[in-house]
């Protein structure tokens, strides 16, 4: 049976000082009903996708599920640092597959900016292994530089062409009235930034930002129903790699997410040459590079002359997160898989405004989980 | 001793490979190497990656390691403030396993490049813990 995507909905993303968590998830899925014309009554479970430890709420789907005048729905929480909501759409398709649930709402949110920046500083700088890579106080930037340098030293790769990443993301970002940032950067402004993690300089990276974002999803039958336009999740993959730079064997890329792209593309029956449109993980320009070559979309190495040639610009051989990306966008790290999702899923349905790639069928989301432990890919296509 | 004397700032003081703490206050770095399979690992484990056996030795390795990257952290947690900026590294040991470590602060950045052949040292830290220590190797 296809499982299809009914209704999106989602906050801005941003320094959001005047909402709670539950205030932002509320929001997001209030959008979702009513983008489906649904009323709480037809949601058969709350998926909630967060990151760990970025505010106080323990065990946060319980909070949810109250706020949201859910009980006694089936209620859970699902983790993978930046890769939750793209794995909650998997559990959601695979309950809906199994028969157990109908109707399922997917909501990824995450409040970052409550906690002192110390606090938050000290939760992310556990984000790799705490026993023996935490006491060295590595942040994620400096992951993400580690493997942006291997990737300088083995195929020539530029902090230019790293560059040119950000000024693709910021001019969509000013598009999207959804994106924390709104402004245009030149590769001057990129290459003037101070430096976070050589060499990864400040507008290389993400900004931690608040937000949510929900995705409703149901069996065709059913889907068929409640909308004209489903967009079917066509394909799915999920892989991990090790927490633990010691026990890996790459650096220029994330064999993870080679693993995911295969197994989603296997499913959708697709090669990265058919898809119009891609969301991926850029919570880093360079990232986003390396994407380009574990996705597929060229060749390896090359990933620099990609994004120099212009080819994931909207008119290129692949547009690439034409909403703004994570760079742009801001990332609340539990709702960036679903809003990855819902970009396509816009797309699919030729909702994207300003940003349309014309005649978008079939449309990749996907997602790194934190400092390279999970990658997650949704492949996604129109009705 | 124990695990919670590792490293500027240690999140961990059970484990049962804190023996590591005892060879590193002696000036050593040990790895772990599985009495069934003859797997040797670092950082050590308790139960064998390949074969996850609990049997397992202590083998002390030479410290003679390649960079395989890096990085310079400039905005580094508040914990580490005084610290910053400090070099990141990771390195392949001669005899297999990986090791990601501070880098020698001595070091100018320039100097340093993947593929530069290092020593990995045990070293003592100002607040009193113990470490280990990505160095250039003597008469470098």
């Amino acid at each position: 049976m296809r499982v299809g995507i009914v209704g999106i909905g989602q906050t801005k993303f941003g320094k959001l000082s005047d909402s709670s968590s539950r205030e932002l998830v509320a929001d997001a899925f209030k959008e979702a009903l009513s983008d489906a014309g649904l009323a709480r009554k037809d949601i058969s479970t709350l998926v909630v996708c967060s990151g760990s430890h970025y505010d106080k709420q323990r065990s946060p789907a319980g909070i949810m599920a109250e706020y949201l005048g859910l009980n006694p729905t089936p209620t859970f929480h699902v983790e993978a640092a930046c890769a939750s909501s793209g794995v909650g759409v998997r559990v959601a398709w695979s309950m809906i597959q199994a028969g157990l649930h109908e109707i399922v709402a997917v909501v990824g949110f995450q409040k970052m900016t409550e906690l002192d920046a110390a606090e938050v500083q000290d939760v992310m700088s556990r984000s790799g292994d705490v026993m023996w890579e935490s006491p060295f106080g590595p942040t994620i930037p400096a992951y993400y530089a580690m493997h942006a340098r291997a990737h300088m030293n083995r195929y020539g790769t530029t902090e230019e062409q790293f560059a040119l990443v950000s000024v693709k993301n910021h001019k969509y970002g000013a598009k999207n009235p959804y994106a924390m940032f709104q402004k245009e950067l030149t590769v001057g402004d990129v290459m003037k930034s101070r430096v976070v993690a050589s060499p990864l300089k400040l507008y290389d990276c993400c900004a931690n930002a608040d937000g949510a974002a929900c995705v409703l999803l149901a069996g065709e039958k059913k889907a068929r129903r409640i909308t004209d336009t489903p967009i079917w999740v066509a394909g799915l993959g999920l892989a991990s790699s090790p927490m633990s730079l010691t026990s890996r064997s790459e650096f220029a890329s994330f064999e993870c997410s080679v693993q995911a792209a295969r197994q989603a593309y296997k499913m959708a029956k697709v090669t990265a040459r058919d898809l119009d449109v891609a969301e991926v993980h850029d919570s880093f320009s360079s990232a986003e590079v390396i994407n380009y070559e574990d996705l597929g979309f060229c060749r390896r190495g090359e990933g620099g002359k990609f994004i120099e040639d212009g080819q994931t610009y909207i008119g290129g051989r692949i547009p690439v997160n034409v909403d703004g990306g994570l760079l742009a966008k801001g990332h609340p790290v539990g709702a960036t898989g679903a809003a990855h999702i819902i970009s396509i899923a816009k797309q699919l349905r030729n909702e994207a405004g300003a940003s349309q790639v014309p005649k978008a069928k079939v449309g990749l989301a996907h997602n790194i989980g934190g400092i390279g432990m999970y990658a997650v890919c949704t492949v996604l296509r129109a009705s | 001793m124990g695990f919670e004397k590792f490293g500027w700032v240690s999140y961990a003081s059970q484990t049962r490979v804190s023996k590591f703490i005892d060879y590193l206050q002696d000036g050593k770095i040990c790895g772990t190497k599985c009495k069934e399979c003859g797997c040797l690992q670092f950082p050590p484990r308790a139960h064998c990656i390949r074969c996850l056996s609990n049997d397992f030795e202590w083998k002390e390795l030479s410290g003679d390691c390649v960079l395989i990257t890096y990085t310079r952290v400039d905005a580094s947690p508040a914990t580490f403030k005084d610290q910053a900026p400090y070099l990141l590294g990771l390195a392949e040991f001669s005899e297999g396993p990986k090791v990601f470590a501070w880098v020698d602060n001595r070091i100018p950045e320039e100097q340093i490049t993947p593929g530069m052949k290092m020593k990995l040292k045990a070293s003592k830290l100002p607040n009193g813990n113990l470490s280990y220590l990505l160095t250039k190797p003597e008469g470098a």
